[in-house]
C-alpha cells in the first residue's frame, strides 16, 4: 500500500456489503486512496466494484465497516453533503435543462450568487472546450460532447474527490482514447483525487496511478499498472489483465525463488513460484504471449524450450498472433513483432518455442 | 478535438455538395431524372404498402368513429322532417307576414300535406319533434290525424251528388293517370304475381296545367296508398281522399272558364259539367274546419313555431344547448327556471377538473412507489391498481354505496368512534362529493398507468446525479425528477379529464341531484325524451369543448410533453 | 283488393289464416322485457307453457325494455329490426305508435275473446290507450314506509301527504327523478282536488305551486332512477319513505320480510303491455300473432298474477287471480286494483304527459340541479 491510514484521503476499512442478507457482494474491503491519486477499480461485472463506488458516493450504505473521507467517517452523511463529484455511465445530464443550467445546478443548490455561478460555468465549459454549447440541450449533443459536459458538471463545484462510473463505456474506440487522455490530464492538472470504475483493462492500465482488480467481492490485487501486468499475484489477475497463456500442472519441486512444475502431459518446466506453497500442489503457470520466443536465435541461454505445433497464424498489422498446440493445450498464443525476419508459419508446422523461466509464474490453480 | 475535426469535415462536404447543386440545378439521379422525383417513386411503393397495412384499422375507425361523429354533427342541425312532412305548407308559409293567421291557401296546403302525412303515419312523428319547441303540438298533431279525413268531405259529397262517376276510382285514374302507367298497371294486375309491386303512379302529361292542385293532391294520394308496406292499395280500386275533392273544387273555382273548355282528354265532359256546377256549390272555410278539428290551428304561436322550424337545417338544437331558444320573435333566453345546460356544462368541467386533480394527488405517489419497487413487487401492486378494471362498474358503484351512504360502513364507524353523532351522519354520496369520490376511484388507474410508465423510464441516475451534485432529496425530486415526470402527468390528466367529462353511469348512480354531468342529460335525450337532435348538439358542444381544452393544453404545456410510456 | 280480403274474411278467414300461418311461421322469436321478477313471471306464465305446446320454437329474452323506444328508433333507422315483441309501459307505447315504430293492431281480430265471448277490446276496455298497445298488467307507482322509525313516535302515515309532512314524519324520502307522479302528489297535498290536477298543471301558477311544495322536501330526498334503487334505500334505512312500483314493494314486504309497509293512498295506476314492431316480415309476424293470442288470453293473464302482484289487464281475469305460486299468499289483497287499495287513485294521464313531458322535464331537472 502506498499510503497508510493517517494520510489516506479515502479509506475503506473492513467494509462489507450485502443486499439480500445472504450473500456478500463486497467481502472485507480494505482500501486506502491517497490525495491526488487516480485509482481505478477494475473487474468483471458483478465483482463489487460499482457497489464500492456507490458506497463511497453515499447511494449505498455499507453493511459493515467504515468508510472515511479526509479522515472523517462518512457512513452517516447523506450523498448531497459529501461534496463528491460524480460522472455517471450514461452521463445523467438533466434532459430538461440546458448545458449551462446543468452546470449551474450544483452551484445553485449551494446557494451561490448568479454572477459567480455564471463565471464558474463559463470556466468549466472552457475547461472541456465546450464554451459555445451552454445554450444547448443535452439531447442536441453528441456522445463525446455529453461526456465532456458530464465531466464539467462533476468538476464545476470544485470537489476534491471525483468518482467516475464507466464514463467512457458508451463512446466509440477512437473517442474513448481521446477522452482517456483528457480526463487523466485534467485530473492531474486540477490535482483532484479520482476513483474510476471500469471493466476495460486498457483504460485502467493507461489512466491510473494504481489499479484495484476486483473479483468475487474482493480486491484481488492493488498495484500500479505495470506491476499488475508484469507480476500478477494470482491466476485471476493474470487472466484478466492482458492476454495470458496458462499451462496447468503440479508443483514437482520448490525452492526459494524457483520451482519446477510438471505439466499435465508430463513435461517439466521452471517457473517463479508466486502463490504455490508446496510440492504436489496444483498450479496454473502463466506466461505472457509476448514473452514467448519462437526464434531460436533470440532465445536466452537459460530459456526453457518446448515443442509446439502451429495451429493458426494471424497477421494483425503491427504484430503476428500465432496460436500453437503446446503441452496438450491448443490455445497457446504467441505474439511476435512484425519484424522483417519473421517468417510466416504454416498451420501444422512443428516448431520449437521457449521463454525465460523468470517470465513464467506459477500461480494458484 | 476529433469531434471538431469531424464537424469541419462534414461542413466541407456539405459545402462541396452545395456548390455542386448551384452548378447543375436540381440533383439528378443516375438515369437523369431529378433526384427528388426518383426518390418519391421509390418511396411510393413503400407508402402504398404501409397504407395497405393500416387500411383495416382506417376503415374500422371510419365506420365506428368518424361516421358516428359526422352523423352526430349532422343531426345537431338537421331539421328536414318539417319540410318533408309539410312541404306545401312550408312553401305557402314563405310569404306569410306573421301578423295574422295564414291564408286560406295555406290551410289548403296544410290539408293536402296532413292528409298524406296521416296516411303515412308521419304526422305524430312531426308532432313529437315540434313538441320539443312548443308544448302541446304533439297532441294537436295526434288529434288532427283523426279529423283530417273529413276535411273536404263537403266537396266530395257535392261532386258525387252532381255525378256518381266522381265516386269511381276508374274516373280518376282515367283523368289523372298517364296512359302508359294505366297500361303498365293493367299488365301488372293480369300477372297476379304477388311478389311484384304495382308500378308507381304517374300523372298524365298536361293535367297539372289544367288542374294543378288536384293533380298534386291525387298523385300524393296514389303514391301514399301504394307505398303502404303491409297492405298496399291501388288507385285503381280506391276512392280518392276528401282532400282531392277539395283540390278539385279549388282548381275549378279558381280556373278561368277557358282553361277547362280548352281541355281535351279523358273525362272532358265530366270535367266541364263540374266546372259549370262549382259556382253553385256550398263552400266551407278551411280555417274554421281546422279550428273544429283542433283549436291549436287557429293559434298564432303554433303557426309561428311551424314557420320558425320550417328550414331543413336549424340552429334550434344548439341554441337549446346553451339555454336559449328560437322563437318567431328571434333568439330568446329560456325561462330562468328551465335553464340547466350551461350550469351542467360548467359543473361537468369543474367536477372533472377536481377529479383530475385528485387523481394526480393520489396517483403520483403510488406511481412513484411502483416505479421504484423491484419488478416482482411492482407487478403485484400494479395488478392491484388494475383490479378495479376487472370489476363491473355497477358492482363497484354499489360497493361505494354500501361504504358511503348515511347508514353505510364509513358513517357507522365514525359514529361508533364518536367522531360524528348519530343524528349528524355525513352525506358522502348522492351529491357532488359522491360523484367525485367514485369517479376518482374509477379513473385513478388511468392516471397511474401513464405516470408509472413514464416514471419507469426515468433512470435513477438522474436523482443520484442531482444528489451527488449537492441537491437535497426534495430539490433532487422537484428540480430533476418531477420535471421529467410531467409528460406522464400530462397524459394522465388528458385521459382522466376526457374520460370523466363524458361519464354518465357513475354520476347517475351516486351523483344525487347536484352531482350529475352533462352526459346524463345527453343520455336522457337519447333514450328517454328521444330528442336526438338536442343530444347531438350537446354532444357536439362537449366535443368542441374537449378540443378547445386540448388546444389550450397544447398551447400551455405542449402536446409533445405527453407520454404514455 | 279490398273486396278480395272482405270475401276471404266472410268465408272463415280464421281457418285459412291459421293454415297459411302454420306453414311459414318463424321458429324463433325475440321478446323484450324488463328483466328481474317481472320477466320471470312472464316466462312462467306465458312462454314456458307456449314452448311446451310448440317445442320447436326458440324464444330469446332481451332485457332492454327501459330503453326500448330509443333502441327501436335506432333499429328502424338502421333498417334492421331484430325484436319481435316488446314489453313497454303505456306511455312508451303511445310514443312508439306516434313515431310509427309500432304496429297498429285490431284487438278484436288479433286477440282471443274472454271465455264468455266478450270481445278483447271490451275485455281490456279503457286500458287500450293506443292503437298499437296490447295491455298486459296494471301496476301502480305508490309509496312505502319503514315501520321502525323511532322519531315518528308510533305515528303511521295515513295518506300520500305524509311525504310532505317532515314534522310528523322526519327522515329522508326517496322519489323518482322525473316530474311524473311527483308533481301530481305535490298538488294533491297542496289542496288541489284530484280532478283539477292536470288543469292546474297547465298553468304557470299551478306548476309553481307544485314545485313550491316539492321545495319543502327537496333537501330531504334522494332521487332514484331505477326502482331497485328505491327499494334498496328503504331496505337499508337510507330512506324512511318513498315511491316505487307496487310489485317491488310487495316482494320487499312479503317475500323478503322487510320492516316496510305499503301506503296505497293516491297510487298512480299505469299499464304495461306489448307492442309489435312495425313492418315485421310475414313469417315473424305470424309467429308473434300466434304467441299473442295465447299469452294474452284470460287464463294466462290470471296466471301471471301468481308470480307478481300486478293486476291482470283483462276484466275477465280478475276473478281468477289465486295465490302466490311459492308463498301461497292470497294475491288479491296485494293487487293495486283491489278495492281496499284503490280508494284514491291517480290514473296516469298519458296524453297530457305526452304534451307536457318535455317542458316539465326540463323544468324539473333544472330545479333538481340547482
Amino acid at each position: 500500500m502506498s499510503s497508510d491510514t493517517q494520510d489516506a484521503f479515502v479509506a475503506f476499512d473492513r467494509v462489507q456489503k450485502s443486499y439480500d442478507g445472504e450473500t456478500l457482494v463486497v467481502k472485507d474491503l480494505n482500501l486506502r486512496i491517497g490525495r491526488g491519486e487516480f485509482l481505478t477499480m477494475l473487474g468483471p461485472s458483478g465483482s463489487g466494484k460499482t457497489t464500492c463506488l456507490m458506497m463511497l458516493a453515499g447511494f449505498e450504505t455499507a453493511t459493515h465497516g467504515e468508510i472515511t473521507l479526509g479522515g472523517n467517517p462518512i457512513n452517516n452523511i447523506p450523498p448531497h453533503k459529501r461534496g463528491i463529484g460524480m460522472v455517471f455511465q450514461n452521463y445523467a445530464l438533466f434532459p430538461h435543462m440546458t448545458v449551462a443550467e446543468n452546470l449551474s445546478f450544483p452551484l445553485e443548490v449551494r446557494g451561490m450568487g448568479k454572477s459567480e455561478r455564471e463565471g464558474k460555468v463559463t470556466r468549466a465549459l472552457d475547461m472541456v472546450q465546450m464554451g459555445d454549447f451552454g445554450g444547448r440541450r443535452p439531447a442536441q449533443l453528441s456522445g463525446g460532447q455529453q461526456q465532456r459536459i458530464a465531466l464539467a458538471r462533476a468538476l464545476v463545484f470544485e470537489p476534491e474527490l471525483v468518482l467516475m462510473d464507466e464514463p467512457l463505456g458508451a463512446l466509440d474506440k477512437q473517442l474513448r482514447e481521446t477522452m482517456q487522455f483528457e480526463i487523466t490530464n485534467l485530473a492531474h492538472r486540477l490535482g483532484i483525487t479520482v476513483v474510476y470504475v471500469t471493466h476495460d483493462q486498457t483504460e485502467a492500465l493507461t489512466m491510473s496511478d494504481r489499479v484495484a482488480v476486483f473479483d468475487d467481492g474482493r480486491i484481488q490485487q492493488l498495484d500500479a499498472p505495470d506491476v499488475l501486468y508484469e507480476q500478477p499475484q494470482n491466476s485471476f489477475v493474470a487472466q484478466f489483465i492482458g492476454e495470458n497463456n496458462t499451462l496447468e500442472g503440479t508443483v514437482a519441486e520448490i525452492t526459494d525463488d524457483m520451482c519446477v512444475v510438471r505439466l499435465d502431459d508430463g513435461e517439466l518446466i521452471d517457473a517463479v513460484p508466486v502463490n504455490v506453497s508446496g510440492v504436489g500442489e496444483r498450479t496454473k503457470v502463466s506466461i505472457r504471449p509476448e514473452r514467448v520466443e519462437m526464434n531460436k536465435d533470440r532465445l536466452a541461454p537459460d530459456a526453457h524450450t518446448l515443442k509446439a505445433e502451429v495451429a493458426e497464424f494471424i497477421y494483425m498489422g503491427d504484430i503476428y498472433r500465432t496460436r500453437l498446440r503446446v503441452g496438450g493445450h491448443d490455445n497457446f498464443v504467441v505474439k511476435t513483432r512484425n519484424a522483417p525476419d519473421q517468417r510466416r508459419l504454416k498451420p501444422g508446422e512443428q516448431i520449437e518455442i521457449g521463454w525465460r523461466p523468470q517470465d513464467c509464474r506459477a500461480l494458484d490453480a | 478535438m476529433s469531434d471538431a475535426t469531424a464537424g469541419n469535415l462534414s461542413q466541407a462536404a456539405a459545402e462541396s455538395r452545395r456548390t455542386d447543386a448551384e452548378q447543375t440545378g436540381p440533383m439528378l439521379a443516375a438515369d437523369g431524372r431529378p433526384l427528388k422525383q426518383s426518390l418519391n417513386r421509390a418511396l411510393r411503393a413503400q407508402k402504398l404498402r404501409a397504407l395497405a397495412l393500416i387500411a383495416p384499422l382506417l376503415l374500422f375507425l371510419l365506420v365506428t368513429f368518424v361516421a358516428p361523429i359526422v352523423d352526430m354533427l349532422f343531426r345537431s342541425v338537421e331539421n328536414q322532417i318539417v319540410s318533408e312532412t309539410l312541404p306545401r305548407t312550408v312553401m305557402a308559409l314563405e310569404d306569410w307576414d306573421e301578423t295574422d293567421l295564414p291564408s286560406e291557401d295555406t290551410y289548403a296546403a296544410l290539408a293536402y300535406d296532413f292528409r298524406e302525412a296521416a296516411e303515412r303515419r308521419r304526422h305524430t312523428r312531426l308532432g313529437s319533434r315540434l313538441n320539443y319547441e312548443q308544448t302541446g303540438l304533439s297532441s294537436i298533431f295526434r288529434r288532427s290525424g283523426r279529423g283530417i279525413d273529413d276535411v273536404g268531405e263537403v266537396y266530395a259529397d257535392q261532386f258525387i251528388a252532381l255525378n256518381a262517376a266522381w265516386e269511381e276510382p276508374a274516373t280518376w285514374v282515367a283523368l289523372m293517370g298517364d296512359p302508359d302507367w294505366i297500361a303498365a298497371q293493367a299488365e301488372w294486375a293480369a300477372t297476379e304475381d304477388t311478389e311484384a309491386r304495382e308500378p308507381s303512379f304517374r300523372l298524365a302529361t298536361g293535367i297539372e296545367n289544367v288542374l294543378p292542385e288536384t293533380a298534386d293532391a291525387y298523385r300524393s294520394f296514389a303514391r301514399a296508398i301504394q307505398a303502404e308496406a303491409r297492405n298496399p292499395d291501388s288507385p285503381v280500386e280506391e276512392e280518392p281522399w276528401n282532400t282531392v275533392y277539395l283540390a278539385l273544387y279549388r282548381d275549378l273555382a279558381a280556373a278561368p272558364a277557358s282553361a277547362i273548355t280548352g281541355y281535351s282528354g279523358p273525362e272532358e265532359a265530366l270535367l266541364r259539367e263540374a266546372a259549370d256546377a262549382v259556382s253553385g256549390f256550398e263552400t266551407v272555410n278551411l280555417r274554421e274546419t281546422f279550428a273544429e278539428i283542433e283549436e291549436g290551428w287557429v293559434e298564432m304561436p303554433v303557426w309561428g313555431t311551424i314557420e320558425t322550424f320550417s328550414d331543413p337545417y336549424t340552429a334550434g338544437y344548439f341554441l337549446a344547448s346553451v339555454d336559449l331558444r328560437l322563437t318567431p320573435q328571434g333568439i330568446e333566453p329560456v325561462d330562468e327556471n328551465q335553464r340547466i345546460y350551461l350550469l351542467l356544462f360548467q359543473r361537468t368541467i369543474v367536477l372533472s377538473l377536481s377529479i383530475m386533480g385528485l387523481c394526480v394527488i393520489l396517483g403520483y405517489p403510488i406511481a412513484f412507489l411502483l416505479s421504484n419497487l423491484p419488478m416482482r413487487t411492482s407487478n403485484l401492486l400494479l395488478i392491484l391498481v388494475l383490479l378495479p378494471f376487472w370489476t363491473s362498474l355497477l358492482v363497484r358503484t354499489s360497493a361505494w354505496k354500501v361504504l358511503l351512504q348515511q347508514q353505510g360502513v364509513i358513517n357507522d364507524v365514525l359514529v361508533w368512534m364518536g367522531i360524528v353523532s348519530d343524528g349528524a351522519r355525513l352525506a358522502l354520496i348522492n351529491n357532488q362529493l359522491g360523484t367525485v369520490i367514485a369517479m376518482t376511484h374509477i379513473l385513478l388507474p388511468f392516471m397511474i398507468l401513464p405516470l408509472y410508465s413514464v416514471m419507469k423510464t426515468i433512470p435513477p441516475s438522474y436523482v443520484r446525479a442531482a444528489k451527488s451534485l449537492g441537491a437535497t432529496n426534495w430539490t433532487a425530486f422537484w428540480r430533476v425528477y418531477f420535471p421529467q415526470s410531467v409528460p406522464g402527468i400530462g397524459a394522465g390528466c388528458i385521459l382522466v379529464f376526457i374520460l370523466s367529462i363524458g361519464y354518465y353511469i357513475t354520476p347517475e348512480l351516486v351523483g344525487g341531484r347536484t352531482g350529475i354531468f352533462i352526459s346524463n342529460r345527453i343520455a336522457f335525450h337519447i333514450s328517454d325524451s328521444l330528442n336526438w337532435g338536442l343530444a347531438a348538439a350537446l354532444g357536439t358542444i362537449l366535443l368542441v369543448l374537449v378540443l378547445v381544452l386540448y388546444w389550450l393544453y397544447d398551447r400551455i404545456v405542449g402536446i409533445d410533453n405527453v407520454k404514455l410510456g | 283488393m279490398k273486396l278480395k280480403s272482405l270475401l276471404l274474411m266472410s268465408t272463415g278467414a280464421a281457418l285459412a289464416a291459421t293454415a297459411v300461418a302454420a306453414q311459414d311461421m318463424a321458429d324463433s322469436m325475440t321478446i323484450v322485457s324488463w328483466g328481474g321478477a317481472y320477466q320471470s313471471s312472464q316466462i312462467n306464465a306465458y312462454s314456458d307453457p307456449y314452448q311446451e305446446m310448440n317445442p320447436d320454437v326458440e324464444i330469446v329474452w332481451d332485457e332492454s325494455s327501459p330503453e326500448a323506444v330509443a333502441r327501436m328508433r335506432a333499429m328502424e333507422e338502421a333498417g334492421n329490426v331484430t325484436w319481435d315483441l316488446v314489453d313497454v309501459v303505456a306511455a312508451d307505447a303511445i310514443r312508439l305508435c306516434d313515431e310509427g315504430l309500432a304496429m297498429e293492431v285490431d284487438h278484436d281480430e288479433m286477440l282471443a275473446p274472454a271465455d264468455d265471448g266478450t270481445p278483447a277490446s271490451e275485455d281490456f276496455g279503457e286500458l287500450i290507450v293506443s292503437d298499437c298497445f296490447i295491455p298486459q298488467i296494471v301496476y301502480s307507482t305508490t309509496n312505502g314506509y319503514r315501520t321502525d322509525v323511532a322519531e315518528w313516535e308510533g305515528r303511521t302515515p295515513e295518506d300520500v301527504c305524509a311525504l310532505f309532512d317532515l314534522e310528523n314524519f322526519p327522515g329522508t324520502r326517496t322519489l323518482e327523478r322525473r316530474p311524473i307522479n311527483n308533481l301530481e302528489w305535490a298538488l294533491l297535498c297542496d289542496g288541489v282536488a284530484m280532478e283539477d290536477i292536470y288543469d292546474t298543471l297547465e298553468t304557470e301558477e299551478g306548476i309553481d305551486r307544485a314545485f313550491a311544495m316539492l321545495d319543502t322536501i327537496k333537501e330531504d330526498t334522494i332521487w332514484w332512477t331505477s326502482a331497485a334503487e328505491a327499494i334498496q334505500f328503504l331496505a337499508d334505512g337510507e330512506a324512511v319513505m318513498g315511491s316505487t312500483y307496487n310489485g317491488r314493494l310487495f316482494s320487499a314486504i312479503v317475500e323478503q320480510d322487510q320492516p316496510i309497509e305499503m301506503l296505497w293512498d293516491a297510487q298512480v295506476f299505469d299499464i304495461d303491455g306489448w307492442v309489435v314492431p312495425a313492418d315485421l316480415p310475414d313469417d315473424r309476424l305470424a309467429r308473434v300473432e300466434d304467441f299473442l293470442v295465447f299469452a294474452t288470453d284470460t287464463q294466462r293473464l290470471a296466471d301471471q298474477a301468481a308470480y307478481i302482484s300486478y293486476g291482470p289487464a283483462r276484466a275477465s281475469s280478475a276473478p281468477m287471480v289465486g295465490t302466490h305460486a311459492e308463498l301461497g299468499v292470497e294475491m288479491a289483497p296485494h293487487m293495486p286494483t283491489n278495492p281496499a287499495n284503490s280508494e284514491r287513485v291517480i290514473v296516469f294521464n298519458y296524453l297530457w304527459w305526452a304534451d307536457y313531458r318535455d317542458d316539465l322535464d326540463a323544468r324539473f331537472q333544472a330545479w333538481l340541479a340547482q
